[in-house]
């Protein structure tokens, strides 16, 4: 149980990481977004289920509502994540941002 | 699911359209109304009873009283269209994407990580905008699979037409190229429009 919980947070970890690098590599707004926007969502998903699971250690009702809830924490992120990413692209879509194309200089 | 119905509520005036035409045109499809408001009953029960924590007889019937009302004011604003036939299945459908979609999310996402780490990332990377037309029909079907383009790293949904004209910007060939492919044929499993 404990090597799991572990796994899944240090998992959860990495993924925020590559977010993390990729909003600092990547060369311009549209590009950074993809790391920004989903690998902090499937970070969250996978060390909020560790939290979860490490929650239920010592399983009773009390407990279980409250990993119920770090799960609809989840489910809340998966449905607000794509439609904010996509609300930000749209916005920089109509104030006439050109997206980078290959071989320029990065912005 | 609930996001994408409400972001899909629409005008009025259709969800209206839709309910009048289900009771004129055929007496069974009545019963097809009562099938929206019952899930969205359940799920907003189920919701209540995980944040109250209350099992009591007090707590229980304030929100079996404020969800009956809830989801009888919106349940056709939830799921605007009951005129599909056999709403479960639709359901159960529905269910078994989820996995299909979890799969291509981590897929996905190891991709960009892998991207994200590599040195030369400049030169693996190339931004593009495609555009394409889907041949999904309904609302809910177009707005799920613009969410399901976002959601997997790579792509993201820059705009949606409501016939179908999508525009999407995708980092590089590779996670582009599989557009609109198996997940349009997914989605189309998924809400019956085989």
């Amino acid at each position: 149980m404990d090597i799991a919980v572990c796994l899944l947070l240090f998992a959860g970890l990495f993924f925020f990481t590559g977010g993390a690098v990729g909003i600092l590599r990547f060369p311009d707004f549209y590009s950074r977004l993809h790391p920004a926007g989903k690998l902090d969502t499937l970070g969250l998903l996978l060390s909020l289920i560790g939290l979860a699971l490490f929650n239920l250690h010592h399983f009773s009702l009390g407990t279980l509502l409250t990993s119920a809830k770090i799960i609809l924490i989840v489910v809340f992120v998966f449905l607000a994540s794509p439609t904010a990413t996509h609300a930000i692209v749209d916005a920089g879509v109509r104030a006439g941002l050109t997206p980078w194309t290959k071989g320029e200089k990065r912005r | 699911m609930d996001k994408e119905a409400r972001e899909n509520s629409g005008p009025e005036g259709t969800v209206e359209g839709n309910e009048d035409l289900s009771s004129i045109e055929d007496p069974q499809d009545r019963r097809l109304f009562i099938y929206p408001f019952v899930v969205t009953f359940i799920i907003m029960f189920g919701v209540w009873v995980v944040l109250s924590g209350k099992f009591d007889a007090f707590h229980l019937s304030l929100g079996l009283i404020s969800c009956a009302i809830v989801a009888y004011l919106s349940s056709d604003l939830l799921f605007s269209s009951p005129r599909i036939k056999g709403f479960l299945p639709q359901l159960a459908r529905f269910a078994r994407y989820i996995p299909w979609l979890m799969l291509q999310i981590i897929k996905a996402n190891l991709h960009v990580t892998y991207l994200v780490f590599h040195p030369r990332m400049m030169e693996l990377i190339d931004p593009r905008i495609i555009k394409f037309r889907s041949k999904l029909q309904s609302d809910l079907a177009l707005v799920t699979f613009a969410n399901s383009i976002t959601l997997t790293p790579g792509t993201i949904t820059v705009d949606v037409s409501i016939d179908g004209d999508f525009k999407v910007h995708a980092i590089d060939k590779a996670s582009g190229d599989p557009l609109p492919g198996a997940m349009e044929a997914n989605i189309a499993k998924a809400f019956g429009e085989v």
